[in-house]
């Protein structure tokens, strides 16, 4: 508070800072550490990912004859699995499909809710009433099955058509329930007044309504994450989606969990990156949870730490 | 009756019935405790109505939940209740339930969530006496609810104590609770804001039922409201509270004539009155009430004082005798003595409106309604949707808004006045009628003309809370209708700390969130908004009801200089009359989807010729208890009529008391001609009365 009042004395006539909505955001989710720490590691996760392969002396692909089921050490960092190939390539290999995966699908899902479900709720009548249909019918559908009979036609495609059809049916429970909230926030007189103030429908779902959802979106994101992660093993049971020799974390902690006790260094290095990645992204989504949110205690307190760092 | 004869009796009654001192009531808090109440007494006695003032957070609601022994397990209690002469504080609550409801009842101020909505009215009453008398049978409590109900005014009270809450309008329920309250002839009734959710007509019939309540028992009456007004109507003795403390108390006629504290005679100044000739400045009290946490040395008034000296920011003064019977906590209220608010805090007069010299006729009209008309369709059925009958909102409203003028709708809930400022808002062609705006007709706008036109007409809405999007800092909420509207974004960056510094706020606050904002201050942001676009036409929708006084006096000072200075017409709709007088130039009484009365503001209310504006004059309070005494209230009888349901002829006729005076002939014209609004031999008023007489209730 007094901080602030300083600033304004003698400010006259000169524009004053007016820092936008996405600025003051930014600042405050960087005055969150436990966010800054998994923007961090996510990150780091990427690098590392995409970069040790390359100077790793094994590939994913390679088997060493030599050493089965091996234990780590300096030449295998990770150990070895039953036939010979080097965990730690086939965990950066699958970290790559894994990270990837886990969020565009997170976000892709929650945006497709968010604007299905906001759109239902604030044009109501036919738009209602027919997206709703498909929300239902989809919710009936059992996934698992449609995934299967369509799985032929995308062989050999790139696996980002199977980021699409595993974001396709994780998206309408929070439709429902972004309909909802939108029903209620319709009625609210900030909506009225930008109504009256002669602002665009679609504008006002992406300015007002959304923004006034995002704790819930932002869960359900990195919510949505950590199932997509695991969910991508089950399909691909199916024959569909990330397919041997290939791998993703999923592939390879399903490989391993049967050896869990007995030989841990299947199991564990990738249930560890799988933990690290979902947490980290748990890490940023509370920050930024806290950082849209207005009145909350703890972002206040956050930006008032940047803003004192700041000077 | 035997156990209320006992309680009757003299021997018993005497001295006060309950005592309160030194209590102190903190709560644990994220930034420390809250010190809610510091060390309050009180007294009252047998037949005495106290009544306790304070804005919101100063503690007033908290005191009376702590001698009811209501407060949650964290709260930290200490000092004394005695009532008669058992000590309250301390006893297991198993104890205090023996005392609750039977010696001590509570009136709430939210009379739905205080009955259960699963069983009917009669039962509820019927249990609140079997709970504290095991032997009364069934059928006698039944009995005894039906009576009950009839003393608090309840029509057909037999029948309708067969009915569930939901089925009895916001009065009867507050009624029902208040004869559950007398239900067991307590020693002591603590009244919680008990008309804050009522319209006014209503309050008046319950302030009328609580007075009947005290006749009937006997009883001490603690009434707690923020509302001046009711207190000088009903009050005996009055203390007002401040940051948790009592800051004055006196007997009611002298507290209002002579104040002693310069918070109490901020509150007077800062409330706008009915009957006030001339246009007066109100008194705002600078600032905010303080956080009760840490509370610095000192009178906590202080920083809001005009009067302060150094000795008030470190010695707290003491609530001492200043005359008889008269109690004020003030190092300085010996200076006091014969002040007027206006002088110890230095407000200017108005200038006048430069439109003023220009007679209303030749001003441009900015805003014409005719005979509009918007009706809700009521449906059955799920599959089949069939219609059923028609909610008549909204039934052919016509007015006219000129340049540089206010004109104040106003009515009870449930009569139009918001359906009507929505449908003007919407810029939609309305059902039937029509609505122009600086002279177009909104029929035939294609979007882009109405999205033009929407520069032209802004709205300040009711919730300061509500109305501002929580997610967006301020300087995007004060430039999203410049945004909207395609203004450069320098401009707009130049644009938003002027329209801060306009309606009194600092330009650096616009980084800041709505929730760092006090009620007042969101309520300014709002009016910066509406303002942006440099509107021709402002639709206030009841902007400073849910303000405190001392705040809600600084917006409608605002809102008042900013009419003045940028010519801007008022639409202003509110349900509190006395701001209405304060600030309209013309007003339209409005009574079931029609305007009643129309004219003047001060024809208007020096002589209101129709029924319905008489009987709601006469039901606003006057913060003034001898004019209060000496007034003549007109009570009507009922509730509003559904809309759905109107009757026909006079919509009034049902609630009239002119119509049950008339003879034979004379009522069936009222049944069945509706009267149309006519001018009267005042130059500017119209009413729609058949036997329109004026009538001055003032």
């Amino acid at each position: 508070m007094t901080a602030s009042t300083d600033l304004g004395t003698g400010a006259g006539e000169q524009v004053i800072d007016q820092p936008r909505r996405g600025a003051l955001v930014l600042r405050r989710l960087l005055g969150n550490r436990l966010a800054v720490v998994g923007l961090g590691v996510i990150v780091a996760l990427f690098v590392l990912a995409y970069t040790a392969p390359l100077v790793y002396h094994w590939d994913y692909e390679e088997l060493d004859y030599t050493a089965f089921l091996a234990a780590p050490s300096a030449d295998h960092w990770f150990g070895t699995t039953q036939v010979g190939g080097d965990v730690f390539a086939q965990t950066m290999r699958g970290l790559q499909k894994s990270l990837v995966i886990g969020l565009l699908v997170g976000v892709i899902s929650t945006a497709v809710a968010a604007v299905v479900g906001a759109a239902a709720g604030y044009f109501g009548g036919w738009v209602d009433r027919s997206l709703m249909w498909l929300v239902d019918l989809l919710l009936v559908l059992p996934s698992f099955l449609v995934i299967a009979i369509v799985s032929p036609t995308f062989r050999g495609q790139t696996w980002l058509v199977f980021v699409l059809l595993l974001a396709l049916f994780a998206w309408m429970i929070t439709a429902r329930i972004v309909r909802g909230m939108t029903l209620t926030l319709r009625e609210r007189e900030f909506v009225k007044a930008a109504r009256f103030m002669g602002v665009p429908p679609w504008k006002i779902i992406f300015r007002h309504i959304v923004p006034n959802m995002s704790s819930l979106l932002i869960i359900d994101a990195t919510i949505t994450v950590g199932t997509a992660i695991l969910a991508e093993t089950g399909l691909s049971f199916f024959g569909f989606g990330v397919q041997p020799p290939d791998v993703s974390l999923g592939s390879l902690i399903a490989a391993g969990v049967d050896s869990a006790q007995t030989f841990p260094w299947l199991f564990g290095f990738s249930a560890g990156f799988l933990i690290l990645a979902v947490l980290s992204v748990n890490l940023v989504g509370d920050g930024l949870r806290d950082a849209l949110d207005a009145g909350s205690v703890r972002s206040r307190r956050a930006d008032r730490r940047a803003r004192g760092s700041a000077t | 009756m035997t156990a209320a004869e006992q309680f009757l009796d003299p021997v018993l009654a005497e001295g006060p019935v309950l005592t309160v001192s030194n209590l102190s009531v903190s709560f644990p808090s994220e930034a420390g405790r809250v010190d809610a109440v510091r060390g309050l007494s009180y007294e009252i006695a047998t037949g005495e109505v106290l009544g306790i003032v304070g804005e919101s957070g100063s503690g007033k609601s908290v005191s009376s939940m702590a001698v009811m022994g209501l407060l949650p397990g964290s709260a930290r209690i200490s000092g004394s209740v005695r009532f008669r002469d058992t000590e309250l504080i301390g006893k297991p609550d198993v104890e205090l339930s023996r005392i609750r409801g039977r010696r001590i009842a509570m009136v709430f101020q939210d009379p739905l969530s205080a009955l259960t909505p699963v069983f009917t009215v009669g039962d509820q009453v019927a249990e609140a006496l079997q709970v504290h008398r095991r032997e009364l049978s069934a059928s006698a409590a039944r009995n005894r609810a039906v009576e009950l109900l009839d003393l608090v005014g309840i029509p057909n009270a037999g029948s309708r104590a067969k009915a569930f809450p939901h089925e009895f309008s916001g009065g009867m329920r507050q009624r029902a609770v208040i004869a559950m309250a007398i239900a067991n002839d307590p020693d002591l009734i603590i009244a919680d804001e008990p008309t804050t959710a009522l319209d006014v007509t209503v309050q008046a019939q319950v302030l009328d039922v609580l007075k009947t309540a005290r006749e009937v028992t006997g009883a001490g009456i603690l009434l707690i409201t923020h509302d001046l007004g009711v207190v000088a109507g009903v009050a005996d003795r009055v203390l007002v509270m401040y940051a948790g403390r009592a800051v004055e108390s006196a007997p009611v006629d002298e507290l209002f004539a002579r104040p002693r504290m310069p918070y109490t005679l901020g509150l007077l100044g800062s409330l706008p009155r009915l009957d006030d000739e001339e246009r007066r400045p109100l008194v705002p009290i600078e600032g905010q009430p303080p956080a009760l946490t840490n509370l610095p040395a000192g009178c906590p008034f202080t920083p809001r004082c005009p009067l302060a000296v150094d000795l008030c920011r470190e010695v707290e003064p003491e609530l001492e005798i200043v005359a008889m019977a008269h109690r004020a906590a003030c190092h300085r209220s010996s200076e006091l003595v014969r002040s007027d608010a206006t002088d110890v805090y230095g407000v200017s007069t108005l200038a006048e409106a430069g439109t003023g010299e220009v007679p209303r006729g030749e001003r441009p009209v900015v805003l014409a309604v005719r005979d509009m008309i918007k009706h809700y369709p009521i449906t059955r059925g799920t599959v089949l949707r069939r219609r059923i009958g028609t909610v008549h909102a909204v039934d052919g409203v016509s007015f006219e808004v000129r340049q540089g003028e206010t004109l104040g709708l106003v009515g009870e809930s449930g009569c139009g006045k918001t359906t009507t400022l929505m449908e003007i808002l919407s810029l939609t062609q309305p059902e039937r009628g029509s609505v122009e705006v600086l002279g177009r007709d909104v029929t035939g706008l294609d979007r882009k003309a109405r999205t033009r036109l929407r520069r032209d007409v802004q709205v300040v809405f009711q919730d300061p809370v509500a109305s501002l999007d929580p997610r967006m800092p301020v300087a995007d909420i004060i430039a999203e209708p410049l945004v909207t509207h395609g203004v450069l974004r320098s401009e707009i960056r130049t644009r938003v700390p002027e329209l801060l510094r306009l309606v009194g706020l600092r330009p650096e606050h616009a980084s800041r969130y709505p929730a760092e904002f006090s009620g007042g201050q969101r309520q300014r942001i709002g009016i910066a908004r509406a303002l942006a676009l440099e509107p021709k036409l402002l639709v206030l929708d009841e902007p400073v009801s849910a303000l405190d006084v001392s705040i809600q006096a600084g917006v409608v000072n605002l809102l008042e200089e900013l009419r003045v200075r940028l010519g801007l017409a008022y639409l202003f709709v509110a349900h509190d009359l006395s701001v209405v007088r304060h600030i309209a130039d013309r007003v339209a009484v409005m009574y079931l989807g029609r305007i009643v009365e129309i004219g003047e503001v001060r024809t208007v209310f020096r002589a209101p010729q129709h029924p319905y504006t008489q009987a709601l004059l006469s039901a606003i309070p006057v913060p003034d208890p001898a004019v209060e005494r000496a007034r003549e209230r007109i009570l009507l009888t009922g509730d509003l009529p559904s809309p759905a349901d109107p009757p026909a002829g006079c919509r009034f006729r049902s609630r009239c008391f002119r119509y049950t005076a008339l003879d034979a002939a004379d009522q069936r014209r009222c049944e069945q001609d509706d009267p149309a609004l006519e001018r009267t031999d005042a130059p500017d008023q119209q009413v729609a009365c058949h036997f329109a007489a004026p009538y001055a209730v003032l």
